[in-house]
């Protein structure tokens, strides 16, 4: 799904963001992506969904090659990726089903299809009964949702998710890493940066982790990087 | 990788995507307006300032087609108005009237008597009671004269002809009335050019005022454009609602300007008629036909697309998600 061989990312200024970066990602595999701010997480994050390009190397997503994809075809690669943010990039002057029907709309679904696959996406989140309100009216938790709803309306066979709990408590973070668990369960293939080692903890996926631009760690344990403390971070 | 099947997110077929496309187009020209009435104040705003752009050349241009139609009325009407003295006989005026006649140059020649020139006087001018105080009739007989050719490279030959007429011992003097026809020429092409400036430059001005309109809205809604961005929508898909902005911005700021020049053409209607009775004229006004009109909203349309398009152009390229 995901493969980067020889990558390095150097942004106008000299540093090097990613350093010679080679790693796979077989298809409907979930994976954590975890390190220190600045390690490059979200540089890597950026290369995948092609809002940076690698500077050096080969980067293949879903059996494109980003480093020769031209502009104009960039948002055919997006529409295969479902991708979430932490601060969710819901627009605020639309329902919350207008905001999950986007990536529908932007496909060329008609509406008749566009409102069969919403409602179960809002379903899969529970928030089917707030699909006519407003985002702003929702609780942090439940915006995250209709993000996530919105990242899986389109059925895509590849889901980013860019620190999804941040800014969420203990418990909505399990929830929500639990929903990434059952999209993985069906062969969605998941990714999911975070700093949130205790979450790591529980659901025993692989890690791979970034330190200073460099990957350190592909395993499946990684006990050296993981202390047995609760919510503490690399 | 091990397997080469590339995962693709459910996509439409064909057909759908194209009739959706059109169902996009219409969304976005039905929401574009929507957006318009959603912030009155500044809409009207814009709306009016492109209007009044778009009325004053139309204005002009109208007043232009109406002075050139005048004009035209008198083009070819050059005559050579030749006096006589008031001593001619109506005999001598007779023979002279056969000799001009026979001229190839004469189309045709008009005797008025003094009678008639009294008479005429009296009846155009209201001071014939003052006329009548007069010992004797101070009109002279005129002769009316027509040449065959009337274009202005015949000047110099209407010229000889004035000589020519001149020198009869008869004639007191002789004048061309083509001079005062020249003269509104010249003046008619020159306020034609400068209405042609004076439009460049509002056109301009409409170009660069909805161009900064879509720009502000672009600017106000980067975020959505990121959103947009970063979940697959096309360069196209981003720029469409802002097209259909500046179309409407157009389309609204024509019909409003149509609706000033016609309130404007009705508020000079009354005068000008007036003044077309006092010349007794067949002239028929020139106002906001189904012509003006058409080429008023194609102008006013297609200043709108350009000027959304540039600022898309120049704006919408620079917004790209993670920046």
């Amino acid at each position: 799904m995901i493969n980067f061989s020889g990558v390095f990312k150097r942004y106008p200024g000299g540093r090097d963001a990613l350093s010679d970066i080679n790693w796979h990602l077989p298809d409907g595999e979930m994976v954590f992506l975890i390190g220190h701010s600045g390690a490059g997480k979200s540089t890597f994050l950026k290369l995948i969904t092609a809002i940076e390009r690698p500077t050096r190397g080969q980067l293949v997503i879903n059996n494109t090659n980003i480093t020769k994809l031209p502009r104009f075809r960039v948002p055919y690669l997006r529409r295969d990726i479902g991708v979430i943010f932490q601060d969710h990039q819901l627009l605020y002057d639309r329902t919350v089903f207008d905001n999950v029907a986007l990536p529908l709309i932007i496909a060329g679904h008609d509406h008749r299809e566009v409102a069969r696959r919403v409602r179960p996406a809002l379903d899969k989140v529970g928030l089917l009964s707030k699909e006519k309100l407003l985002p702003v009216t929702l609780s942090g938790g439940e915006q995250q949702r209709v993000g996530i709803a919105r990242a899986v309306v389109n059925k895509p066979a590849l889901l980013l998710a860019d620190e999804p709990t941040g800014n969420l408590d203990p418990d909505l973070s399990r929830e929500i890493m639990n929903l990434f668990a059952e999209f993985n369960r069906v062969g969605v293939t998941v990714l999911v940066a975070t700093h949130d080692v205790a979450l790591i903890e529980t659901l025993k996926q692989p890690v791979i982790v970034l330190k200073e631009g460099r990957l350190i760690y592909d395993g499946l344990r990684p006990e050296e990087f993981l202390p047995n403390k609760p919510a503490m971070t690399v | 990788m091990s397997t080469r099947i590339t995962h693709k997110a459910a996509r439409p077929d064909v057909r759908t995507r194209l009739m959706t496309y059109g169902i996009h187009h219409l969304r976005d020209f039905i929401s574009s307006l929507g957006r318009l009435v959603a912030t009155p104040a500044s809409s009207i705003m814009t709306i009016t300032v492109i209007a009044i752009a778009l009325a004053l050349p139309t204005g002009f241009f109208l007043l232009l087609q109406n002075l050139q139609q005048l004009s035209g009325r008198w083009d070819g009407a050059a005559r050579i108005s030749v006096y006589l003295q008031t001593s001619a006989t109506q005999q001598q005026i007779d023979n002279l009237s056969q000799t001009f006649s026979q001229r190839s140059d004469v189309l045709d020649v008009e005797v008025i008597t003094q009678a008639e020139a009294l008479e005429s006087f009296k009846t155009a001018s209201g001071f014939g009671d003052a006329l009548t105080a007069l010992p004797e009739n101070p009109l002279p007989a005129t002769l009316v004269v027509t040449p065959t050719d009337t274009a202005s490279e015949a000047v110099t030959q209407l010229d000889n002809m004035l000589r020519a007429f001149s020198q009869q011992p008869l004639v007191d003097s002789a004048k061309l009335d083509l001079e005062w026809v020249k003269r509104l020429y010249s003046i008619i092409s020159l306020v034609e050019r400068g209405i042609t400036i004076i439009a460049m430059m509002l056109a301009a001005a409409v170009i660069l005022t909805i161009g900064n309109t879509i720009r502000l809205d672009i600017q106000n809604r980067q975020t959505e454009i990121r959103v947009q961005k970063l979940i697959g929508a096309t360069n196209a898909f981003v720029r469409r609602p802002f097209l259909y902005t500046g179309l409407w911005y157009g389309l609204i700021g024509g019909v409003l300007s149509w609706l000033l020049l016609l309130v404007a053409t009705g508020f000079i209607q009354g005068p000008t008629q007036r003044l077309i009775g006092l010349y007794n004229s067949q002239f028929e006004l020139t106002t906001l036909n189904l012509q003006v009109t058409g080429w008023l909203m194609l102008a006013a349309i297609t200043l709108g697309l350009l000027g959304s398009w540039l600022a898309v152009g120049k704006h919408l390229q620079h917004i790209e998600p993670g920046h």
